[in-house]
């Protein structure tokens, strides 16, 4: 059997798919989110060592901010796809998954804000963790800043995949001038990852609801694609022979 | 190929000496971001010290992205560039050329008033030395980092705030490391090495790909 890989990469196949898709990948993110913050906020102990029950915001922070970071991978991964292959719908998933991205970045700092004032006692501090964040939004920005102040598609399509490839090589740098500001003395990162040492029915819930927000993102990517697909064929014979349009 | 890279030098400098005034805009704007931080938040003496190095700094990105603008937008609007990519010569040569040029002009000034800095600071004669070298490091990252963002914005309405956006956050571990070093030289018993070291390896790095990936921009944006 020969199969024709690159046959979803044209937007005329793509489209109906996604289309298809989108509620499936609604009904899925709605069950596991559901599920997950059930399991967080009925499975699990009301007190988690010194803090009380404003813990349980951890399950949407730590998805949010998982797949915060996932999204820039998967932003990237599309943007490189689409210099290699030249391929126009990577373009199209990359800048519709940059938003969702952001989104993401948004709703992780905002609750981590949340959650400081809570056990912290400050809105904000200049933590590695919280700073890493917030340059993930500036770099989330940039991009569709760029994207969005460049008329021509193809130019602005490959502009912004350069800078988000530029991007990905810096972060790194990035994340390590942030977490180790002096060199001097910078044997270890300031936060280890307490994964292990977590409550398993609390790791439960936090994947579960990870999982859910991931279903979120592909059912959003796959909407704003769709929308994205339409502005720019709108004039090919494809789209205006869809029955959406022909009613 | 060395022979059109330095054609390409000595042409951007004795273009940039016949319109000497925007060599000493960018100084200035620099010394004049810095005497706004006194006036702003105050003049007591022990403040000053601890506040210098992020101030010189800070001044220092914002004075290069400033320039950046200049980087490529006249040879493009001009011509110049598309016919520069035309050209057997390879094309990061040319731009490695031109950022070279961009730092001799920008950003070699700025480490050489530095000094001016450390008074209006009252920083002591070693951190005043330390500010020298690592400006003196870490200015060609930002032109280089810059010249990519400039590339890409090439004959774009509002393209001088779009590239401060842009870069401002690439801009970050130069400005952890190059502040860093001079507070570092303030204390008695720290070593300034690894911060020196680690902006060195920035601009090597910087050396070695910031001029195929501002070529592949600059072809990116006049295709």
């Amino acid at each position: 059997m020969k199969i024709n890989w690159f046959k979803y990469s044209a937007p005329m196949n793509f489209y109906p798919l996604a289309g298809k898709l989108i509620p499936l990948f609604w009904i899925l993110a709605i069950a596991l989110i559901a599920l997950g913050l059930y399991w967080g906020f009925f499975k699990t102990a009301d007190v988690l060592s010194d803090q009380k029950q404003y813990y349980r915001i951890i399950y949407v922070h730590v998805a949010s901010a998982w797949m915060a970071m996932w999204l820039y991978a998967v932003m990237v991964a599309w943007a490189m796809v689409g210099l290699v292959f030249n391929t126009r719908l990577s373009f199209m998933m990359a800048s519709a998954t940059a938003i969702t991205g952001t989104v993401m970045t948004v709703i992780a700092l905002a609750t981590g804000a949340i959650w400081g004032k809570t056990s912290w006692g400050t809105w904000w501090d200049w933590d590695p963790k919280l700073t890493s964040f917030l340059i993930l939004l500036f770099v989330y920005i940039g991009y569709i800043a760029l994207q969005s102040a460049i008329d021509d598609v193809r130019r602005s399509d490959k502009a912004s995949a350069l800078l988000a490839l530029v991007g990905l090589a810096l972060v790194p740098i990035i994340y390590y001038a942030v977490n180790c500001p002096d060199p001097n003395e910078c044997a270890s990162l300031h936060q280890e990852s307490s994964l292990e040492r977590v409550e398993s029915n609390i790791l439960i819930a936090m994947l579960i609801t990870t999982l859910g927000f991931w279903m979120y993102s592909f059912a959003t990517i796959l909407m704003r694609v769709r929308t994205i697909i339409l502005e720019r064929e709108r004039n090919t014979s494809w789209v205006s022979k869809l029955k959406e349009f022909n009613n | 190929m060395f022979s059109a890279f330095l054609l390409i030098l000595k042409r951007d400098l004795l273009l940039a000496m016949r319109r000497r005034s925007e060599i000493f805009t960018v100084l200035f704007f620099f010394i004049v971001v810095i005497s706004l931080f006194p006036l702003g938040i105050s003049t007591e003496d022990q403040l000053l010290k601890q506040i210098a190095p992020g101030v010189v700094w800070v001044a220092a990105l914002l004075a290069s992205t400033l320039a950046l603008d200049r980087l490529f937008s006249d040879d493009y609007e001009d011509g110049t560039l598309e016919q520069m990519t035309l050209t057997p010569v390879s094309l990061p040569i040319v731009v490695l050329a031109k950022m070279i040029a961009h730092w001799l002009l920008t950003g070699l000034p700025l480490v050489l008033i530095s000094p001016l800095v450390g008074l209006f600071y009252h920083l002591p004669f070693e951190s005043i030395k330390v500010m020298m070298l690592v400006l003196l490091l870490g200015t060609p990252v930002l032109s280089m980092l810059g010249a990519i963002a400039a590339a890409l914005t090439l004959g774009l309405r509002g393209g001088g705030v779009l590239v401060s956006l842009l870069v401002l956050p690439l801009y970050i571990p130069v400005l952890v490391y190059g502040a860093g070093a001079i507070s570092t030289s303030m204390v008695e018993g720290l070593s300034i090495q690894p911060y020196v070291l680690l902006l060195s390896a920035f601009m090597l790095l910087a050396i070695i790909f910031s001029p195929w990936a501002t070529a592949a921009a600059i072809k990116i944006s006049i295709e």
